[in-house]
């Protein structure tokens, strides 16, 4: 997975002295193998309320049809596709950290690539129901399929792109599933051989009787690799296709080219930034400052930057080529986005997701957590907005104006949304508690290369140089655990 | 005769643990198999362990699901019920793209996984053969079959004592998991 060589005056990726592999395990596997706490009984109680609304609002709309929705003639798409990119995006960082950080070697990630699989997984869950709960009649799902059927030569639309949609979101979700469970395998057999009873059983059976032999490390490293290697590709193929159900259109606002980048960016910024919501909160609620350090949290407000200003220049870039294309239509479509009736919409995608994200250029602000929390926060509200703002503002103003007219969600819109969000909080939740959040056995890999005992140990014993030493001290000042008189007599 | 079935060499450290392989293997004790908590790179070539072959079957599944694909949306968009739209040709190659991109990763990835769960024989619920459960967290196991060996088993106790073994344990069943 990662490499054995790594450069030692890079900032630790373990903090902590005297980790030992006994203690990566005990610390991880906690959550796992003790009661939970009163935080997590609160969280779970509040998350599982909000899940029991999303049952009860999306119940609502099987039963009495998408009518009770706030959709109209015009605004036809709404919310629940709003709701359905957005959950698609978050959920493409957890694919981008097992699977593009894997590829290029950045060992940041394993940290973070368990609960970012994770989160991949119940996001995907989620965008899910919003496909099946805009079908209007969702229990005739399996008609997206080419399925032979009793109508004769009746087949699915393959010139779509809504039908390329069913099968790159498909794909997706499978294929992370099978890359999350493929990796979780050793960590289900390490909970196994500490637990007895029935645990041991049921996580026997989870665990597919994983021994932790050299050629079974060996096939399991390979089939990572390829698994990274397919799904890299695929992570940006997902949202490519998500962004044709527009560009593939000749909607004023949505028949753009940019899309498909500007889309994959889009989804890697809100995807970052809901790992950071998350993660910050489990390092501490779990413990697990150790392994998921400032560097940890810095590189993932870095991405956040990045992909920020990409998102930056893509709506500038909409905005220009609209003027430069000369078409009236397109021009008043984005004109109408920044001074119509819905401004405060695209004004709050702007300040969210291209003005606040700049704030992490300050090195103070990157590496502070509540900023980083509070921002991160941020960067999903303004990322649910640009949802909104290129699906309502686009369809609100119709090529004929007597059918312009205002989109206003309804209790079971608000519902939905809102629930959802519990349902995914729930659902990770219960994962914490039934998996362990870190990749014990990917953690364990650093701690004789990348950990901070191992640097201090190698600079004890003299293996570098005193402007090396210097630059390693100075870049440690920001890691709580680090006391300098270590140093001294180097 | 002996009733020792496998003799244990149990590590604190991986890096002792090579050198405990390197000690048996000086002295040509063939080495059953070893078990770690993680994955150790340059083991492999050690206890000369060939390349996993995984890469060629995630290939011909690979081209498996592209054919099927392509078969498909050929058969059902160019010969069974091909539309007319705006006279636009039917074999359009690129929207044939999308989908035989995407059943060619799914079928990469669920027939590369399932070939290693069948090459590796793991499946839901297998009994595991344990040899010492630490080895699933912070120990690193060496395990030698006895059986056949020249070696005297003092001997092989201090090869893996000077490496650094912090154990040794002479087995009397095989695997710990079926006690």
């Amino acid at each position: 997975m990662s490499s054995h060589k790594e450069s030692i005056i890079r900032e630790p990726l373990i903090t902590g002295r005297n980790i030992t592999y006994g203690q990566i395990t005990d610390e991880v596997l906690l959550p796992v193998e003790s009661n939970p706490s009163k935080a997590w009984w609160i969280g779970f109680g509040v998350a599982s309320l909000f899940a029991a609304l999303w049952v009860f609002a999306i119940s609502w709309t099987f039963w009495f049809g998408v009518g009770e929705w706030g959709l109209n003639k015009t605004v036809g798409w709404a919310w629940d596709i709003t709701g359905f990119v957005w959950w698609v995006g978050i959920g493409h960082a957890g694919t981008l950290i097992s699977a593009v950080l894997l590829i290029f070697r950045q060992n940041w990630r394993n940290s973070i690539n368990r609960s970012a699989e994770a989160m991949t997984i119940f996001a995907v869950i989620c965008a899910a129901t919003y496909i099946f709960g805009h079908m209007g009649r969702p229990w005739l799902a399996y008609w997206t399929l080419p399925l032979p059927n009793q109508y004769g030569s009746l087949w699915v639309n393959w010139n779509s792109a809504l039908m390329m949609d069913v099968f790159a979101i498909s794909t997706y979700f499978s294929v992370s599933l099978v890359f999350w469970y493929t990796g979780l395998l050793p960590d289900l057999a390490a909970i196994r051989d500490r637990a007895t009873g029935l645990k041991q059983k049921m996580y026997g059976i989870a665990s597919f009787g994983w021994t932790g032999s050299v050629k079974t490390w060996q096939r399991f490293e390979t089939v990572s690799l390829i698994l990274a290697g397919i799904s890299t590709p695929l992570v940006l193929s997902v949202h490519t296709i998500v962004s044709f159900d527009f560009a593939t259109s000749l909607e004023p606002g949505w028949h753009t080219t940019i899309f498909p980048p500007y889309f994959v960016a889009g989804a890697i910024f809100s995807g970052f930034a809901m790992v950071q919501t998350l993660l910050l909160v489990a390092r501490k609620v779990l413990g697990l400052e150790n392994y998921i350090t400032m560097f940890h949290i810095e590189s993932m407000n870095k991405i956040i930057i990045l992909t920020g200003s990409i998102v930056g220049v893509a709506y500038l870039t909409e905005f220009f080529i609209a003027w430069y294309s000369g078409v009236e239509y397109e021009q008043y479509a984005f004109i109408n986005r920044s001074t119509g009736p819905y401004w405060w919409a695209y004004w709050s995608m702007m300040t969210c997701n291209v003005i606040t994200p700049q704030l992490f250029w300050f090195r103070k602000i990157r590496l502070s957590i509540m900023a980083s929390w509070i921002l991160s926060i941020i960067v999903n509200i303004g990322m649910w907005f640009e949802r909104f703002v290129i699906i309502v503002t686009s369809l609100h103003r119709d090529y004929v104006p007597s059918s312009w007219v205002m989109f206003y969600p309804s209790w079971v819109d608000v519902s939905i949304f809102i629930g959802s969000i519990g349902l995914f909080f729930t659902m990770f939740l219960i994962f914490i508690r039934l998996a362990p959040s870190l990749a014990i056995g990917e953690v364990k890999l650093l701690l004789k290369t990348a950990s901070e005992q191992m640097k201090l140990k190698q600079i004890k014993e003299g293996h570098l140089d005193p402007e090396q030493v210097q630059f390693y001290k100075e870049s440690l000042q920001k890691y709580d655990s680090v006391e300098l008189s270590d140093y001294e007599n180097v | 005769m002996s009733s020792t079935k496998m003799i244990l060499g149990v590590f604190d450290d991986p890096d002792e643990m090579m050198d405990g392989i390197d000690g048996l293997q000086k002295n040509s004790v063939t080495i059953y198999d070893v078990y770690t908590p993680m994955p150790i790179h340059g083991i492999e070539d050690k206890l000369n362990i060939k390349d996993s072959r995984l890469g060629y079957a995630a290939f011909l599944c690979g081209c498996t699901g592209l054919s099927v694909i392509f078969s498909i949306v050929y058969y059902t968009l160019v010969h069974d019920w091909p539309m007319n739209i705006g006279g636009k040709p039917h074999f359009a190659m690129p929207d044939f793209v999308p989908f035989c991109f995407e059943w060619t990763v799914l079928f990469t990835a669920f027939g590369m996984v399932g070939t290693f769960f069948f090459a590796t024989h793991l499946f839901p619920g297998r009994t595991a053969r344990v040899m010492d459960l630490r080895a699933t967290n912070d120990k690193f196991v060496i395990a030698i079959n006895p059986k056949g060996l020249s070696l005297p088993h003092e001997d092989i106790t201090r090869i893996l004592t000077e490496a650094g073994a912090t154990e040794v344990k002479h087995n009397e069943r095989k695997y710990v998991s079926y006690e």
